[in-house]
């Protein structure tokens, strides 16, 4: 696989004196690839998005599509000659034109008959046959997204951009549909790049996920890897809700306020380490206490799994287990950990951060 | 350039002005500004402006609480009625007083009865009352529709009385409303020449016109237009001060209640009694003088004088209405997506035409004209480009509020799919103004098609539109001359009042 998208140091103020929104932004998307920038709001992922669209101008760095350069200081090749197609969270169809002429907007130049045939190619991609005809208010929320993605698609575009295309779709339909124009993507080739505030959409959608902050990317990677292996608290926290365990490292093991646990890297010293929540599990306390014993302060039954708090030594922790595990509240109970704790790379004084549990999103 | 052209077309004739006011000798202007007769004028402009700001909220006041808070019948009916005045524009008004009372009026013939004609300051205040006062009653009324019960309810549970409530909680609410209704008011008052010339009362206005039209001395024209833009701002300046810091709105989130309309009881009478006078006198009355007129002047009628008058008017009003619309697309355009301080402040300056006094930016133009384009002078293009500037405002609420239904993502995502900026305009936003720019260049037409003072001086020689046909006749008391030129305006009105009524339901 070739690099179709090339995002190099790109820096974008809105007034001259004032901070960047984004600075020394860098990054690459794959031919074919889904790539997802994920972050919360005014982290300036939708900046970012209008950079690549072409409707905001840099202020520094170099955005390539291919080999040609898209927008650099000097250069800016208006959104009309980018050729990406963009799905706006709002969808956007023209009130004015039916399905069929929304999608057929972007064909200008084909023979009508050409026209026809792909966006009704397109219609039928995203299973919207037969509605060619309907006015676009007279379609459901998910029937409206689907025009708006067939409508990029049509034009056939080497990228297509999605500006938080699910949000407005109700969690049982989001994931329906998700999964479908996912499909649709990937048997197209189509290179998509996703900008999203849900750390589940981008998990479960994109094949890499940058995680922003502040303008800045702080880590990129695989779902897995950002998941399993966050390089920051930030990511950690952003992610998921998490264990952070104030220890001292010695190579591969370090001493933590659950006990003695493996790193997945060598470090030494005071450390920031982050377990998750379903990486821990319980056990009734042994006699010859291998394993530190807490007592259960709260259990939540979700169904298809169970959270708990436990309390240990004065700082509560989060542990997910599988759906039959049956202690009370209040029963004593032995923390075994499941995998090796994840070492962060911590900006702030670490002795401010204490053990336990994280709030419930990061910022 | 859009821009360009409207500071071009209405502060250049107000600089021109300014230009011919100081042209005078220093000692004439001294002579110009002590006279007596200043203050006559000012003292007769300010009496008649506070009188019929006054007598409109008499009027306005009860018929928007019936028609929001009370349990009468026929409400719809009731609001029809208080908007329906405004087919009858001012001058028509003052013609339809002038030819009902007095020996020789409507009310003489028809039923015997003979008042003493009313002039002078009772008429002025009489025909801009029943003009005027539908500006009020819509403004109190959205006021008080929008109350939120709950204020009220919390008044009362905490020891105040009905009466308390409504004199502390109820009446300080309806302040902003008040306030924009007022000055409406108050600007058509202070702009008005049509009423106040029909009945010889001497205000800034007819005085600027008799000094125009007989005394030839352009400078104390001017400076009578001066005196009368002063009074304009000074009025513009007391809203923006009242207003300040006044901001009501439900702090709260959740449904609003509507309100439980009050018993009328026994007041219903009472009730019912106010809403048929005002029928009689804004209505009934109107519409008999105009058609008893009519059976007088279909013998001696010259129609075919009619159909110039119309020819012409639509001549000046239907270009100058295309031309609104076409400024105020770019205007709006730019003050929606791209608001800055200078859309702002052209958005401004429209304004500032419109709330010009008719009769000093005619002036201006004038001046303009004989000064820096005297090709165009009693020309009709000088004319159509005068309603231009002076309706524009009108034109920009319209496409502005279309605008706001045109979201710029659609513009964004014909951008993507190859248009070009311009291309992108007109294939996705385009599609959806079309009604507000219908809407605008309706209103402006029906404007211009009433408008009396910039056509009066203005228009070139031989010119004769509907309103200043009514007017001329009027002014020699030829009545029955007048009607079919009155009844002519009243239908072009009642279309205006129907547009506006259509905007307001959506």
């Amino acid at each position: 696989m070739s690099t179709l998208l090339n995002v190099h140091n790109l820096t974008k103020r809105f007034s001259a004196e004032g901070p960047a929104v984004i600075s020394q932004l860098s990054f690459s998307v794959q031919d074919g690839e889904i790539f997802a920038l994920l972050g919360p709001s005014g982290c300036g992922k939708t900046t970012s998005l209008r950079l690549m669209a072409g409707f905001e101008r840099v202020d520094e760095g170099e955005i390539h599509l291919g080999d040609r350069l898209l927008s650099s200081t000097q250069a800016h090749v208006p959104p009309e000659q980018r050729g990406m197609g963009l799905v706006f969270q709002d969808y956007a169809l023209f009130p004015h034109l039916s399905v069929l002429d929304n999608v057929r907007f972007g064909l200008r130049g084909l023979s009508r008959k050409e026209q026809h045939e792909r966006a009704a190619r397109a219609l039928r991609l995203v299973g919207l046959q037969g509605f060619e005809g309907r006015a676009p208010q007279a379609l459901s929320g998910g029937q409206q997204q689907r025009v708006a993605i067939a409508r990029s698609l049509a034009p056939s575009p080497r990228l297509i951009l999605l500006d938080e295309p699910f949000s407005n779709l109700d969690a049982l339909l989001r994931q329906n549909t998700r999964s479908e124009i996912r499909q649709v993507l990937k048997q197209e080739g189509i290179t998509t790049v996703l900008v999203t505030h849900d750390q589940e959409e981008a998990l479960s959608f994109a094949d890499r996920v940058a995680v922003m902050r502040h303008g800045q990317i702080e880590q990129v990677g695989t779902p897995e890897e950002v998941y399993y292996q966050p390089r920051t608290l930030f990511v950690a926290q952003f992610l998921g809700r998490t264990n952070l365990l104030f220890s001292h490292a010695s190579g591969l093991v370090a001493d933590t306020p659950l006990g003695q646990l493996s790193i997945n890297r060598e470090a030494s010293g005071p450390v920031l380490l982050s377990l998750r929540p379903e990486h821990v599990t319980l056990a009734h306390p042994d006699d010859n206490l291998t394993h530190p014993s807490a007592r259960v302060v709260a259990r939540e039954f979700k169904g298809h799994d169970i959270t708990f708090r436990v309390e240990m030594n004065g700082a509560e922790y989060l542990v997910h287990t599988h759906n039959r595990m049956d202690f009370a509240p209040g029963d004593r109970v032995a923390l075994k950990p499941l995998e090796s704790a994840v070492v962060l790379e911590s900006q702030q004084e670490m002795q401010e951060i204490p053990s336990g549990i994280t709030d419930e999103a990061g910022t | 350039m859009p821009g360009a052209l409207v500071v071009l077309g209405v502060l250049v004739p107000l600089v021109y002005l300014f230009i011919r006011a100081f042209s005078a000798e220093p000692s004439e202007l001294v002579d110009i500004l002590w006279r007596w007769r200043n203050l006559e004028l000012l003292y007769n402009t300010v009496l008649l402006t506070a009188g019929v700001v006054l007598a409109t909220s008499a009027i306005a006041f009860p018929l928007a609480w019936l028609t929001t808070r009370s349990d009468l019948k026929g409400k719809r009916l009731v609001t029809l009625l208080g908007v329906l005045p405004l087919a009858v524009p001012g001058y028509v008004m003052a013609y339809v007083l002038l030819a009902s009372t007095g020996s020789y009026g409507t009310l003489e013939h028809l039923f015997g009865i003979d008042i003493a004609r009313i002039s002078g300051f009772w008429g002025s205040l009489i025909a801009l009352t029943l003009y005027t006062f539908p500006y009020l009653f819509l403004n109190l009324r959205s006021a008080m529709a929008g109350l939120d019960p709950g204020l009220e309810e919390s008044a009362r549970s905490l020891g105040y009385n009905a009466r308390q409530t409504f004199l502390r909680v109820v009446l300080p609410q309806l302040r902003p409303g008040f306030y924009a209704g007022a000055l409406l008011v108050g600007l058509h008052v202070i702009g008005d020449f049509g009423v106040v010339s029909l009945m010889r009362f001497e205000t800034f206005s007819y005085a600027l016109y008799l000094q125009y039209a007989s005394a030839f001395d352009r400078i104390y024209a001017a400076w009578l237009a001066l005196m009368l833009l002063a009074l304009t701002a000074g009025l513009l300046l007391m809203e923006a001060r009242l207003l300040r810091n006044v901001v009501f709105h439900r702090t709260g989130s959740g449904t609003q209640r509507t309100n439980v309309p009050a018993r009328l009881g026994a007041w219903r009478y009472a009730a019912y009694a106010f809403v048929a006078l005002l029928l009689l006198a804004s209505v009934v009355i109107p519409v008999t003088t105009v058609g008893y007129w009519m059976s007088q002047a279909v013998d001696m009628q010259p129609w075919g004088r009619l159909g110039e008058a119309l020819w012409a008017s639509v001549s000046a009003s239907g270009p100058a209405a295309l031309l609104c619309a076409t400024l105020a697309l770019p205007l709006a355009y730019l003050s929606v997506r791209h608001p800055s301080t200078t859309s702002r402040g052209l958005e401004r300056v429209a304004y500032l035409g419109y709330a010009t006094p008719p009769l000093a930016f005619a002036l201006a133009i004038v001046f303009f004209s004989l000064q820096a384009a005297s090709l165009l002078y009693q020309s009709l293009v000088l004319l159509i480009i005068a309603y231009t500037f002076h309706f524009l405002a009108e034109a920009i609420g319209p496409v502005r509020s279309a605008l706001y239904q045109a979201p710029p993502r659609v513009e964004e995502a014909a951008r993507v799919l190859g248009r070009s900026p311009l291309g992108a305009f007109f294939s996705a936003t385009f599609p959806l103004l079309r009604r507000g720019l219908l809407v605008s260049v309706a209103f402006v037409f029906l404007s211009a098609m009433k408008e009396l003072p910039i056509t009066f001086l203005l228009s070139p020689i031989g010119f004769e539109t509907l309103a200043l046909g009514v007017w001329s006749f009027t002014n020699e008391a030829l009545f029955g001359a007048a009607a079919p030129y009155a009844l002519t305006l009243i239908i072009f009105s009642a279309a205006f009042v129907g547009l506006l009524l259509l905007r307001e339901d959506r």
